[in-house]
C-alpha cells in the first residue's frame, strides 16, 4: 500500500525532502541556533509562508480534486486562529492579573481574577464580563480540540445542507462567499464576544514561555508548519490517490456520471469539505501565533478568493502547485506591496509597485486562467513529461 | 367698539409712521420734518414739555405701581389701561414689558425713548409717538419690570395678539404660546377661536386649546377629553405634554400604600433591583447600609493583624466564603459595621410595599395619560412600520438596480461577473468626473447617466471580448478570471482618484425629504432611485418581451445552441447582453453615488448582496430579480427595526437567512422550468 501510494504519488518524496532543506537552512542561518544571517523576521515570514502554503493544499483538494471552488475556507483559517488565540490571550492575561494580583494584601479570590481577566480582554470594547463561549479559554488542550471541532463542525453543517440541496458550481461559490462575509460580519460587532474589530492580540506571545525570545520561538514555530504541512501533504497526497481520491476526481469532472454508479457524491464531497476545513483550522492556528493577530478583517471574503487565486496560478489539481503558487504570490506579495521592490521608472510616469502590483496581479490572474488554466505547475509538468494529462 | 381700538392698535404697533400721520395732535407729516424741528429747537438739555395724554393721565394715576411693579399689584394698572380702550394702551403694554419705558426723575412722567447723541435720550410720548425733546441719560430712569410682571404683561397681550386682524400677528402669538402656555392663557384663547376666520390658524388654535387644557384644563372632565382626543397623534408636542403627566418615583409603605395614585407595584428582585430597593430604606434610615464585596474587603485589608484577619489567616482568604466567615469575626468583635446578609436585606425589604407611583394625583388624568399615551405609542408603531415599508421599497430598488446587470449575464451566459462591482464604481466615478466638468449639478446628472451608462457598456464589452467569451464552457473560470479584473479595476479607480472618498452632489432639487407625518420622511434621492429602477424594470421588460433583441436573448438563454440553429448568432447576443447588463450597473453607480460616497471600494459593498439577489431570485428572468432584490431589501430592513443598534447583526442575519432559503428554492424564487431549466 505505501509502495503504492508513493508511487502514484513521486513529488511527495521529493517535496519533503525540499521541506526539510528548506527549514534545515533556515535554522542553520538562524539568529537562535545559526549564524544570524537570517533574522528572526523572515524566519517568522517563512513560517507563516508555510502554513498558508497548508491551505492551499486543502483548498487544491476541496477545488483542484473534487471541483467545489470554496471561497470560505479562510473563514475557517480564520476561525482555527480565533480558537487557538482565545487560550493565547486568555492564559497570558490570566499570567499577567495573577502577578500584579499578588502584591495586593488579600489574595486574589477566583471571581476576582477573572473579573480582572475581563476588565483586561473586554475593556477596549467596553465590556468587563468574560463571555460564554470563553468558558474553555483556561486550557489549552480543550481549545487546541476546538480548533478542530468549531471549524470542523461548521464546515460540516454547512457542506450538509448545501450538498443536500444540490446546490453547485457557481451557486455554490456564492454561497460559501456569503458564509465567510456573515461570519467576518458577526465577528466585528462589538458584542460578538471576541473583540470585534479589535480582534485578539498578542498572540505572539506565549504563556509559559515568555522567557524563551522570539527568535527561539519562531523557529520552533517554523519547524511546526512545517511539520504540519509535511503532514498535510502527506495525507492529502494519500487522499487523492487510492480509489477514494479517483472517486473525488471523477465527481469533479462529471458528478452526475458518478451519481449514477450509485456513488453518494454528497457523502464524498461534504468529507472533502469538511476535512479540507479541518487542514485550513489547523493551518491558522499555527499561523496567528506567529502573526500575533487575528481580526476579522482576515476572514473578508477577500482573502479567500486570494486563496484560490494562488492554487490557480500554482496550477490546480497538483499539490504542488498549490504550494508553489501560495509560496510564490504571497511572498511577491508582501515583498511587492511591503514596499522593497524597486520603482520602475518608464519616463512618462514611474510605476510604483506598492500601487500597482495589485493591478499586476489581477491582470496577471486572468493572464493564467485564460492561457494556462492549469497553473505554473501545468507549465512545469509539460517540461517534465511530454504526456502530462 | 373695541374692533376699531385694536385696528388702531395694530396699525400703530405694525406701522408707527402710520400712526403717526393719523394722529390729529402731529404737528408734521413725516418724522423727518420732525427731526428738523428738533434740529431747530437746538441743544437738548432744554427741559421738554410736559405731555399730558390720556395715557399718561392714567398712569400718572398709578405712578408707584407702574415704577415699581410687583406680580400682584401690576394687574390693576393693566386693568386700568385697558379699560380706558386707547389704541396706544397696547403699545405701551408691549413696550413696557420689553423694559423700553422710562420714567423722568424731575416730574415722574413716563417716556419712551431712543438712543441720541452722547449720554442723551429722544423723548418720545407715550400717547402720540411723537418726539417731544431730548435729556440727559442720567435724569432718567428705566423702568425694569421682572420677569413675573413682565410674564402677566404677555399673557395680558396675548388676547388681543391672538385676535389681531393681521393673520401673521395671530400666528406670531400662536408660536410664542405653542413654545410657552399656561393656565391665563387657556381663556384668551378659547376666546378667540369663535373669532378666528382663517381656517389653517382656527385649526392650530383648536389643537394648541386642548394641549394646555390637557395641563390646565378646569375639571377632570375637561382634562381627560382633551387628553384622549390625542390618541391618534404623532406630534411632539403632544407627547410633550402627556409625558409629564405620567412621570413615577419610585415609593414604599408599610402596608398599602394609601394617599398616592399607584401606577403599578414593584417586586424587589424582579421589577425592582434588590439593592435599589434596599438603597431607598438605606436612604430612609430604615434599614443599615449594607456593605459591598469592595468595602467588606476593604475593611478586612485594614484588620490585618499578624497575617491574620478576624482568626482568619490571610492566606486561605482567597475565597468569599473565608472573607465573609472573617468578616463576620470582625463584626462580632465590634471592628466592622453590621454584615447585612442576602437574608437579612430580604426580610427586611419584605416588611414594605413597594410602588412606582404618578407625581401627579388625580387618578382619572393619569390613567387617560398612560392610555393615550399608549396609543400613540401604537400609531407611532403603525407609522414606523409604514416608514419600514418605505425603506425596504427603496433599498430595494438599489438592490435592483445594483443586481439587474448582473441577473440579465448570469441568467443568459450562465458566467458571474465578479467584476460587476467594479462597472457600478466605474458609473459613480464617470458621475464624479462630469461633476467636475459640468458645474452644474442638474445638467451634469443628466449627462452623467447615458455617458455612465456608455462607459461602463464599453467596458463591458471588452471584458466579453477579451476574458470571457475565451472561457465560455468554463463558469467557474470566469468567476476567477473577473475577479483578477475586479481586483486591476479597483486598484487603478485607487491609483487614479485616491483613496479618499469622492463626493457626487446631488442636485437641489433631489435635497431634502418628502415628509408625511412626523414619523414617516423619505428622501428626494430615495423616491428618484425607486423611479429609476422601476423606469430600468419597464424599460427591460419591454426589451425582453416585445422587441427582436428580446426574443434573441430569451432564446440564447433558454438554449444556445437550438438558438444558433435558427439563424441567431448567439456570439453577438452574449455581446450585447454583457454591454446592457454592464450599462444598467454603470447607472447604478451614479444612482448609488448620490447617497454613498465614491471610492474604489464603492462596488465592493454592493457585490454581495447583488449576488444574493441573483441567487434568491433565480436566473434569467426579471421578476425573479424583483423579487430576490425586494425580499433581500425588505429582510435587511425588518432585522434592522428589530435590531436597530446593530447593521452588522442585520447583516449577519440576513446572509444567514439566504443560506437557509436556498435549502428550499435551491434554483431561487423563480426558476426556470422544463427544458429551459438547462441541467
Amino acid at each position: 500500500m505505501k509502495n503504492t501510494f508513493l508511487a502514484r504519488q513521486p513529488s511527495v518524496i521529493v517535496f519533503i525532502l525540499v521541506l526539510a532543506v528548506i527549514t534545515l537552512l533556515a535554522t542553520v542561518f538562524s539568529e537562535a541556533y545559526g549564524s544570524g544571517l537570517l533574522p528572526t523576521n523572515y524566519v517568522k515570514i517563512l513560517g507563516k509562508t508555510l502554513c498558508l502554503c497548508l491551505i492551499a493544499i486543502a483548498m487544491d483538494l476541496v477545488w483542484g480534486y473534487c471541483g467545489i471552488l470554496s471561497l470560505g475556507h479562510f473563514a475557517f483559517f480564520g476561525l482555527g486562529g480565533y480558537m487557538i488565540g482565545m487560550w493565547l490571550m486568555y492564559a497570558r492575561t490570566e499570567d499577567i492579573v495573577i502577578a500584579s494580583m499578588s502584591k495586593a494584601a488579600l489574595p486574589p479570590t477566583p471571581g476576582e481574577v477573572r473579573d480582572a481577566i475581563g476588565t483586561q480582554i473586554f475593556g477596549v470594547v467596553g465590556g468587563s464580563d468574560v463571555p460564554v463561549i470563553w468558558s474553555f479559554a483556561h486550557s489549552l488542550p480543550i481549545q487546541l480540540a476546538l480548533v478542530v471541532i468549531v471549524p470542523g463542525l461548521l464546515a460540516l453543517v454547512f457542506g450538509w445542507l448545501a450538498f443536500r440541496s444540490r446546490v453547485t458550481g457557481v451557486y455554490l461559490s456564492i454561497l460559501t462567499q456569503a458564509m465567510t462575509l456573515a461570519l467576518s460580519l458577526y465577528l466585528f460587532q462589538n458584542d460578538s464576544g471576541l473583540r470585534g474589530n479589535n480582534g485578539l492580540s498578542g498572540l505572539q506571545n506565549i504563556p509559559g514561555l515568555t522567557d524563551i525570545p522570539q527568535s527561539v520561538i519562531s523557529i520552533w514555530f517554523m519547524w511546526g508548519s512545517a511539520l504540519a504541512l509535511g503532514i498535510g501533504y502527506v495525507f492529502a497526497g494519500w487522499i487523492v490517490s487510492g480509489k477514494f481520491g479517483n472517486v473525488v476526481k471523477a465527481i469533479r469532472d462529471d458528478e452526475a456520471r458518478i451519481r449514477f454508479l450509485g456513488y453518494s457524491v454528497e457523502a464524498y464531497k461534504l468529507f472533502i469539505f469538511t476535512i479540507t476545513a479541518v487542514i485550513a483550522a489547523i493551518a491558522g492556528a499555527i499561523y496567528y501565533p506567529q502573526a500575533g493577530i487575528v481580526n476579522p478583517a482576515e476572514i473578508a471574503p477577500i482573502a479567500s478568493i486570494y486563496l484560490a487565486v494562488w492554487v490557480a496560478i500554482g496550477g490546480r489539481g497538483r499539490l504542488y502547485g498549490a504550494v508553489i503558487g501560495a509560496a510564490l504570490v504571497s511572498l511577491l506579495s508582501s515583498w511587492f506591496t511591503g514596499g522593497q521592490a524597486p520603482d520602475l521608472p518608464l519616463g512618462f510616469y514611474t510605476i510604483k509597485w506598492v500601487d500597482w502590483w495589485q493591478v499586476l496581479l489581477g491582470l496577471s490572474f486572468v493572464l493564467v486562467t485564460l492561457f494556462a488554466p492549469r497553473g505554473i505547475a501545468g507549465m512545469f509538468d509539460r517540461l517534465v513529461r511530454k504526456d502530462a494529462a | 367698539m373695541l374692533r376699531p381700538i385694536l385696528i388702531a392698535a395694530l396699525l400703530a404697533l405694525a406701522a408707527p409712521h402710520l400712526a403717526h400721520a393719523q394722529d390729529a395732535a402731529s404737528p408734521s407729516d413725516t418724522p423727518a420734518a420732525s427731526e428738523e424741528i428738533l434740529d431747530d429747537a437746538g441743544p437738548a438739555q432744554a427741559t421738554a414739555p410736559a405731555p399730558a395724554g390720556p395715557l399718561q393721565a392714567i398712569l400718572q394715576a398709578h405712578k408707584d405701581k407702574v415704577a415699581k411693579a410687583s406680580r400682584r399689584t401690576v394687574d390693576e394698572v393693566i386693568t386700568a389701561v385697558r379699560e380706558a380702550g386707547l389704541p396706544q394702551g397696547l403699545t405701551f403694554l408691549e413696550r413696557w414689558g420689553d423694559r423700553e419705558l422710562w420714567q423722568r426723575e424731575e416730574d415722574g412722567l413716563f417716556f419712551f425713548t431712543r438712543k441720541a447723541d452722547g449720554q442723551n435720550l429722544t423723548l418720545i410720548d407715550i400717547d402720540t409717538g411723537e418726539e417731544v425733546g431730548t435729556i440727559s441719560k442720567g435724569e432718567m430712569n428705566q423702568l425694569k419690570p421682572n420677569s413675573g410682571v413682565r410674564t402677566v404683561i404677555a399673557s395680558s397681550l396675548v388676547a388681543s395678539q391672538l385676535e389681531d386682524a393681521d393673520p401673521a400677528r395671530r400666528r406670531q402669538a400662536l408660536n410664542a404660546l405653542e413654545r410657552n402656555a399656561d393656565e391665563s392663557h387657556l381663556e384668551p384663547l378659547r376666546a378667540s377661536i369663535a373669532k378666528e376666520d382663517d381656517p389653517a390658524l382656527k385649526a392650530r388654535k383648536e389643537r394648541l386649546l386642548r394641549v394646555i387644557t390637557i395641563s390646565f384644563g378646569q375639571t377632570t372632565e375637561d382634562r381627560v377629553e382633551a387628553i384622549r382626543s390625542f390618541s391618534q397623534d404623532l406630534s411632539i408636542d403632544a407627547r410633550a405634554a402627556l409625558n409629564p403627566l405620567v412621570v413615577t418615583r419610585i415609593g414604599y409603605s408599610e402596608g398599602n400604600p394609601e394617599g398616592v395614585n399607584v401606577a403599578r407595584l414593584l417586586t424587589p428582585g424582579k421589577t425592582i433591583a434588590r439593592e435599589d430597593a434596599y438603597r431607598l430604606l438605606v436612604d430612609d434610615g430604615k434599614a443599615v447600609a449594607a456593605r459591598t464585596r469592595g468595602e467588606r474587603k476593604a475593611a478586612l485589608e485594614a484588620n490585618i493583624e499578624d497575617g491574620t484577619v478576624g482568626g482568619v489567616p490571610v492566606a486561605e482568604l482567597s475565597s468569599q466564603e473565608a472573607r465573609d466567615r472573617a468578616y463576620s469575626n470582625l463584626v462580632a468583635d465590634g471592628k466592622a459595621p453590621a454584615f447585612v446578609t442576602d437574608e437579612t436585606m430580604d426580610a427586611e425589604l419584605a416588611k414594605y410595599t413597594f410602588y412606582e407611583a404618578y407625581a401627579d394625583s388625580n387618578t382619572d388624568v393619569t390613567t387617560a395619560a398612560a392610555e393615550t399615551l399608549d396609543s400613540i405609542d401604537q400609531y407611532v408603531g403603525l407609522n414606523r412600520f409604514f416608514s419600514l415599508v418605505l425603506d425596504g421599497i427603496s433599498l430595494a430598488s438599489i438592490y435592483f438596480l445594483a443586481a439587474i446587470g448582473l441577473a440579465i449575464t448570469f441568467g443568459v451566459m450562465g458566467v458571474i461577473n465578479m467584476a460587476h462591482g467594479e462597472f457600478i464604481m466605474i458609473g459613480a466615478y464617470t458621475g464624479y468626473v462630469v461633476q467636475q466638468i459640468i458645474p452644474n449639478y442638474t445638467v451634469s446628472i443628466i449627462v452623467a447617466l447615458p455617458l455612465a451608462f456608455i462607459i461602463a457598456a464599453a467596458a463591458g464589452i471588452a471584458l466579453e471580448r477579451l476574458v470571457i467569451r475565451h472561457l465560455a464552457s468554463r463558469p467557474l473560470e470566469t468567476l476567477l478570471a473577473t475577479f483578477g479584473v475586479s481586483i486591476a479595476l479597483q486598484q487603478i479607480a485607487k491609483n487614479v482618484f485616491g483613496t479618499q472618498a469622492r463626493p457626487l452632489t446631488s442636485p437641489s432639487w433631489l435635497d431634502g425629504a418628502w415628509v408625511i407625518n412626523d414619523v414617516v420622511a423619505v428622501s428626494y434621492i430615495r423616491i428618484a432611485i425607486f423611479v429609476l429602477a422601476i423606469l430600468f424594470f419597464a424599460l427591460l421588460l419591454f426589451v425582453l418581451n416585445r422587441t427582436r433583441l428580446g426574443l434573441e436573448v430569451r432564446a440564447v438563454t433558454q438554449n444556445p445552441r437550438m438558438a444558433s440553429s435558427m439563424g441567431i448568432n448567439p456570439d453577438r447576443i452574449n455581446m450585447l447582453t454583457f454591454a446592457l447588463g454592464s450599462g444598467i450597473a454603470g447607472i447604478a453607480g451614479v444612482a448609488i453615488g448620490l447617497f454613498a460616497k465614491v471610492t474604489s471600494e464603492l462596488g465592493q459593498a454592493y457585490i454581495v448582496q447583488s449576488f444574493m439577489t441573483v441567487v434568491v431570485g433565480g436566473v434569467g428572468n426579471i421578476w425573479g430579480t424583483l423579487a430576490g432584490a425586494t425580499m433581500i431589501g425588505f429582510l435587511q430592513k425588518v432585522i434592522e427595526f428589530f435590531n436597530p443598534s446593530n447593521t452588522l447583526a442585520a447583516q449577519t442575519y440576513m446572509i444567514i437567512f439566504i443560506i437557509i432559503f436556498i435549502q428550499f428554492r435551491p434554483k431561487g424564487i423563480i426558476a426556470l422550468k422544463g427544458r429551459a431549466a438547462g441541467d
